[in-house]
């Protein structure tokens, strides 16, 4: 019979502190930035010229059909190789998850544009609206509703993917874990304890998304 | 003779290879009301949707009150951005399915072009829209979102928004046609009271016998071309032309029919 022992963890609760700070600092800079890529690239994906509808379709594709640890790996290793620049693991990794991100998020709010009843655009312009009036009046506020449940579970797949970081030796939650549990030997405490950790996070913030859900029904005409 | 309020000539509009007007011209006098007959294609649609530029005209020419536009076929030569938007605000435009704005309330709906294009101040506003929802009785659904309203109700509002832009002139695309037969009658009501205060009207209509009562003069459309026109007396109750008569038969025959009946 295993015992359990989780006092072996309090020794290093500074480093898992750091750790799970890692990993939301983290997550944060690469939903904003994931957030940023996406607004640029869906809203250009909605360009009738297509030299530059192609290449962000190119690019949204590219991240959307190869897996994010791949991705990683690839960042790391390979584009340095291919561009000359040594980059440090963290860097690599903000650029190949807010990259990533904004693959998803750019079709989450392309979408959400693109949804907007022509209808009431045509009514709009009939009034005597111009192209920016109907952006922010009618299509945006729709829009955005729309948007909002869809990018919040990004978000959350986004956290979660930022354990995969620790294939690239970056200090997050799950990194810290690991190197703890080799010093102990008590991979089972630490991994329950990661994985609770993550949970006790994740949680309320979904929750927190579910209720905004239904808290902005979207009205249909 | 009076300026007309409406005045087309040469208007042409090809979508592709398909030319959908080849060559309209017609006037509408202000306080008249015209009626678009004419089967599915003929174009009434587009004409309608050309008079206000939701459908930008290849050529001709188009007068709405005091604004003129021509058009010559170039794009480059096209009416700046700003100059289509302001001759939009001098029509208004009522859609067969309502295009009322969802994420807005009724009262919202005819305060949003006041107020976005003519900056009228936020108290006016409302006091207008709700004056105008009063009109088309609708003032106890003031704060109503559309996803709450019948078919004939958000039509109602749709006039109202309209109409919150005084207009010079009402166009009217197929207004009743998404509506279920029994709300028909309660729109109409609002179009008919609209005639008798004099509102200069477009209709494109499927309702025979409504544009027999309310228009001044009926315009029946045949591929692109104005195929009859005059007052509804003549082009429904005595079409000249075979094409006129064959679409108009079944009404007329169910008319005469009526008549019979009432007769025996």
């Amino acid at each position: 019979m295993y015992h359990w022992d989780f006092g072996a963890l309090w020794t290093y609760r500074t480093l898992l502190i750091s750790g799970l700070a890692y990993t939301l600092v983290f997550t944060v800079i690469c939903v904003l930035l994931g957030l940023l890529v996406g607004l640029v690239t869906g809203i250009g994906r909605l360009s009738s010229n297509p030299f530059v509808t192609a290449p962000l379709r190119a690019y949204v594709e590219l991240f959307r059909c190869t897996p994010v640890l791949v991705q990683l790996v690839w960042f790391y290793y390979a584009l340095p190789v291919l561009t000359g620049i040594q980059i440090s693991a963290t860097v690599a990794a903000t650029l190949c998850l807010s990259l990533y991100g904004g693959a998803f998020y750019s079709e989450i709010i392309r979408g959400g544009i693109i949804s907007t009843d022509v209808g009431q655009i045509e009514a709009a312009r009939a009034l005597g609206m111009r192209q920016h009036q109907i952006l922010q009046r009618i299509v945006l506020p729709q829009a955005l509703k729309r948007m909002v449940p869809p990018l919040m579970s990004q978000s959350i797949m986004q956290l979660k993917n930022t354990s995969l970081l620790s294939v690239l030796a970056v200090p997050d939650l799950l990194y810290q874990g690991q190197v703890i549990a080799h010093e102990t030997y008590r991979p089972l405490e630490l991994y329950t304890f990661i994985a609770i950790a993550y949970f006790a996070v994740l949680l309320p913030i979904t929750m927190w998304a579910k209720r905004l859900e239904f808290g902005a029904p979207v009205q249909e005409a | 003779m009076p300026k007309p309020v409406i005045d087309i000539g040469g208007l042409r509009k090809s979508f592709g290879a398909q030319s959908v007007l080849k060559g309209i011209a017609l006037q509408v006098e202000r306080g008249q009301v015209l009626a678009l007959i004419g089967p599915s294609g003929s174009g009434k649609s587009t004409l309608l949707r050309c008079i206000n530029l939701l459908t930008v005209p290849d050529a001709g020419h188009i007068t709405v009150g005091d604004q003129s536009i021509a058009f010559n076929g170039r794009r480059t030569a096209l009416p700046s951005a700003r100059k289509l938007a302001l001759f939009r605000a001098s029509t208004g435009m009522v859609f067969q399915h309502f295009n009322l704005f969802s994420h807005m309330t009724a009262l919202q709906n005819v305060m949003e072009g006041p107020l976005t294009v003519l900056r009228t101040p936020k108290e006016q506003a409302t006091a207008e829209a709700r004056q105008l929802l009063d009109k088309v009785g609708l003032l106890e659904r003031a704060d109503v979102y559309p996803d709450k309203l019948s078919g004939g109700q958000k039509q109602r509002v749709a006039i109202a928004r309209a109409l919150a832009m005084r207009p010079s002139v009402m166009l009217f695309d197929e207004a009743t046609s998404a509506l279920d037969p029994e709300l028909v009658g309660e729109v109409l009501q609002v179009i008919r009271g609209l005639a008798r205060e004099g509102m200069t009207m477009i209709l494109v209509t499927h309702e025979i016998g409504f544009a027999r009562e309310v228009a001044d003069q009926v315009i029946f459309m045949r591929e692109g071309v104005v195929a009859e026109a005059g007052p509804p007396a003549n082009v429904i109750d005595q079409p000249q032309h075979d094409a006129t008569r064959a679409f108009l038969g079944r009404f007329n025959a169910s008319i005469a029919t009526q008549r019979a009946n009432t007769a025996s």
